[in-house]
């Protein structure tokens, strides 16, 4: 009699399969050998794609979900390969990306006995993770991996860890498969409430200064269209959160900017002078607040949201339209009136004047003999991109002039760490986008900390030939640190400065072609050369070493003072 | 804001996990936990969690949504004090001479509507139930007598209004 039972690791690869997972990121060791024999088996069907450290792994996954909308996977095994996922973890659950995460754990016999390698990282994933589950017999395999992928990218995504015992990674089952479309505890999206978006289009229609701030809900639930139609409709001033970057193209003429600590002036300033804020797809994040016992305090909130745990967590809304965006905002369309909102755009419009006086200008042409500044590299890309490029940034500086200064055409381009501000997202993250969209050129802006946080994932790159392209902005400091010190702290420069090796050195050690630039006049022809290139491309650019990235809300502030220096 | 008392009341499934990821919801936001009690509730295989803390209605706000947004959570809920019906119930462990020798002791447990639950040679159990003040004071009129083990339980409550639970999940189920 022919047996039909395979076993719990084959199980694993087989749901990812019916998942239409064909990539997954990560790293082997002795509890997850089951799965990695079956994967060596599957090769065919389902790439796998060998990391330098499981971190780069999750990171790589986030990068691919980002890029693509899918979710993506890490594999890694017990303890030590389980615990190095957790920041990946961490960053994918505050920034709402959809990853399923295996993790390999010791035998059940063992569990609790502080085996070889074991850990309890269902424990320590909890508070970071949307849901977790240790499977402990090979039959429930099936049935939790379709829900953990029900789980990651129903609702307000996030990431699942799925952590399997070895001997069900070795027992036998009859597999059958059946993909998960509920669970009774949870309720991914609320019903629309019409009464809410009617409240919501009054408000909207009777407003003379109305402000819409969008944030990556937008992308999430897919509703550029949508946005785009009601921002063109109703005429309304649109800003965008750092997550929403790329959400509505850079240069829509009703596009008036970021806002947040690092944003543009004018829609942080004039936050504080609308009388009707519409929040889309967005969680009111203290880095974008600053001081909300001052925020927007004149203004009625109408708040578009899929979470009904952010409504009110921050601000208070006067009308919380709870469903997924795309839902609300088609509902809501045909009840908004067309405008234009001249002179309030006018207001808009002033601002940005001082700021281009007072920031810009100066930022994308430095005067007074300074070095190459990071906001007229990022100029420079936008040059030879058009636009068109994915950006992943990674933390500090350089990923604030790159949300200030980068120009996107299209949506899902702008990836970085958003709410857990992880340094050495961007390089493995960069992987991920890439392989995620092969068509589409990927660039990676790290400053020279970052970079050195996950800087074995040039490995990665060389071993997978992956095309990505690596600018490092040098200034030879933890930047965004340092500019702290410089402002709050008294200049006291404590460990911020870095001694660099020759990174030129290191990344021609992994086979990637490399050019450093240190002077403005090289920088056109590098970056030329850079995004020509069919192959994987490492750039560093020397800039100016104690520039600061403004205008800036300090901590605390309120929006309405941010600085312009 | 000030702080009070709330008893959040949490309907979910009955799964292995669940009470540190609650747990940590609280750990996050530094409050410490007065009381917890997790039993089977009135529908099969759901679980009731009581929690109660002291912390201002903005917190307990919006710690209640992100419970209630937790996978495996149904429904969860708070009250103040005067929107439910609670109590604990406590145990005195008390030496069995001085049944006998201390007449006394017969009366407090009269008076305060207590119950010996067991009698053994060393040794008799006096259980109570009831609200914190008056456990505490059957507490203090024992504590002079000599009390060899005390324990309280974490506080139980039913709500005043309905918890229409069963319906809810009906809903989900037939989403």
């Amino acid at each position: 009699m022919k047996n039909n039972k395979i076993s719990g690791a084959e199980a694993v690869i087989r749901c990812l399969l019916e998942e239409g997972v064909d990539l997954v990121y990560g790293y082997p060791g002795g509890a997850i050998m089951p799965v990695y024999d079956e994967l060596y088996k599957f090769q065919d069907q389902l790439h796998h794609v060998l990391v330098r450290h499981e971190q780069g792994a999750t990171h790589a996954a986030q990068g691919f979900a980002r890029a693509t909308g899918k979710v993506g996977v890490a594999i890694a095994t017990s303890g030590p390969g389980a615990t190095n996922l957790v920041t990946g973890i961490a960053d994918a659950q505050i920034d709402s990306t959809p990853m399923v995460c295996i993790t390999g754990q010791v035998g059940k016999h063992l569990l609790g006995s502080d085996a070889f390698q074991e850990t309890d990282i269902i424990g320590i994933s909890t508070p970071v993770t949307k849901w977790n589950y240790q499977i402990t017999e090979a039959s429930e395999i099936p049935e939790i991996m379709a829900k953990a992928f029900f789980i990651a990218k129903s609702g307000r995504p996030g990431p699942v860890l799925i952590d399997i015992t070895k001997n069900a990674q070795f027992d036998e089952i009859e597999f059958s498969y059946k993909k998960c479309t509920s669970i009774r505890s949870y309720n991914p999206k609320p019903t629309l409430d019409f009464t809410k978006v009617n409240e919501a289009a009054a408000l909207i229609n009777a407003a003379k200064k109305p402000f819409i701030i969008f944030g990556q809900g937008v992308i999430l639930s897919e509703a550029e269209a949508e946005l785009k139609e009601l921002v063109e409709k109703s005429g309304i001033p649109t800003a965008w959160t750092i997550l929403g970057l790329s959400a509505l193209p850079t240069d829509h003429p009703l596009n008036v900017g970021m806002v947040g600590m690092h944003g543009n002036y004018g829609p942080n300033v004039l936050t504080n002078e609308c009388d009707v804020l519409i929040a889309l797809g967005m969680r009111f994040d203290d880095r974008v607040t600053g001081n909300l016992a001052t925020y927007a305090k004149q203004a009625k909130v109408i708040h578009f949201e899929i979470d009904p745990a952010e409504v009110d967590k921050n601000v208070k809304t006067e009308v919380a339209v709870l469903a997924d965006l795309k839902e609300s905002l088609t509902a809501l369309l045909p009840k908004i009136n067309n405008n234009k909102h001249e002179s309030w755009h006018n207001e808009f419009k002033e601002k940005y004047q001082i700021e281009l006086d007072q920031v810009i200008n100066e930022e994308l042409k430095p005067t007074n003999g300074k070095g190459i500044s990071m906001g007229e590299t990022i100029e420079m890309i936008n040059k030879h991109s058009n636009g068109d490029a994915i950006m992943v940034s990674d933390v500090g500086q350089h990923q604030m002039f790159a949300c200030r200064y980068a120009k996107f055409n299209s949506t899902k381009s702008n990836v970085t760490s958003g709410g857990l501000g992880t340094m050495g997202f961007a390089l493995p993250a960069a992987i991920g986008a890439k392989m995620g969209m092969p068509n589409r050129e990927v660039v990676a802006i790290i400053g020279d900390g970052g970079f050195q946080m996950t800087i074995q994932e040039l490995g990665t790159i060389f071993q997978t030939k992956v095309p990505v392209k690596i600018v490092v902005l040098n200034n030879e400091f933890l930047g965004m640190v340092r500019q702290w010190q410089q402002l709050f702290f008294d200049k006291r420069y404590a460990s911020t400065e870095m001694i660099n090796p020759n990174f030129i050195a290191i990344a021609e050690g992994y086979y990637i072609k490399a050019k450093k630039v240190t002077k403005r006049e090289d920088l056109d022809t590098a970056v030329a050369e850079m995004m020509a290139s069919k192959e994987s491309y490492f750039l560093e650019v020397m800039v100016e070493k104690e520039n600061n990235v403004f205008p800036m809300i300090p901590t605390g502030a309120s929006v309405s003072d941010i600085r312009l220096s | 804001m000030e702080n009070k008392i709330f008893t959040i009341s949490v309907y979910s499934e009955n799964n292995v996990g669940l009470l540190n990821r609650i747990s940590g919801i609280f750990l996050k936001r530094h409050i410490n936990i007065l009381s917890l009690n997790v039993s089977e509730s009135e529908i099969e295989n759901v679980s009731r969690f009581i929690i109660v803390v002291d912390t201002t209605e903005k917190w307990v706000q919006n710690i209640v949504g992100q419970i209630e947004k937790q996978i495996e959570v149904i429904k969860a809920f708070y009250h103040i004090d005067e929107e439910t019906i609670f109590l604990e119930n406590a145990l005195f462990k008390i030496q069995s001479n001085l049944l006998f020798d201390e007449r006394e002791i017969q009366n407090i447990i009269k008076e305060s509507h207590s119950e010996i639950v067991t009698v053994a040679r060393d040794f008799f159990v006096i259980s109570k139930s009831g609200q914190r003040n008056e456990i505490e004071a059957l507490y203090d009129k024992l504590k002079p007598f000599g009390i060899m083990q005390f324990v309280r339980s974490g506080r139980i409550s039913v709500s005043k209004e309905k918890m229409e639970i069963s319906s809810l999940l009906e809903t989900l189920s037939n989403q």
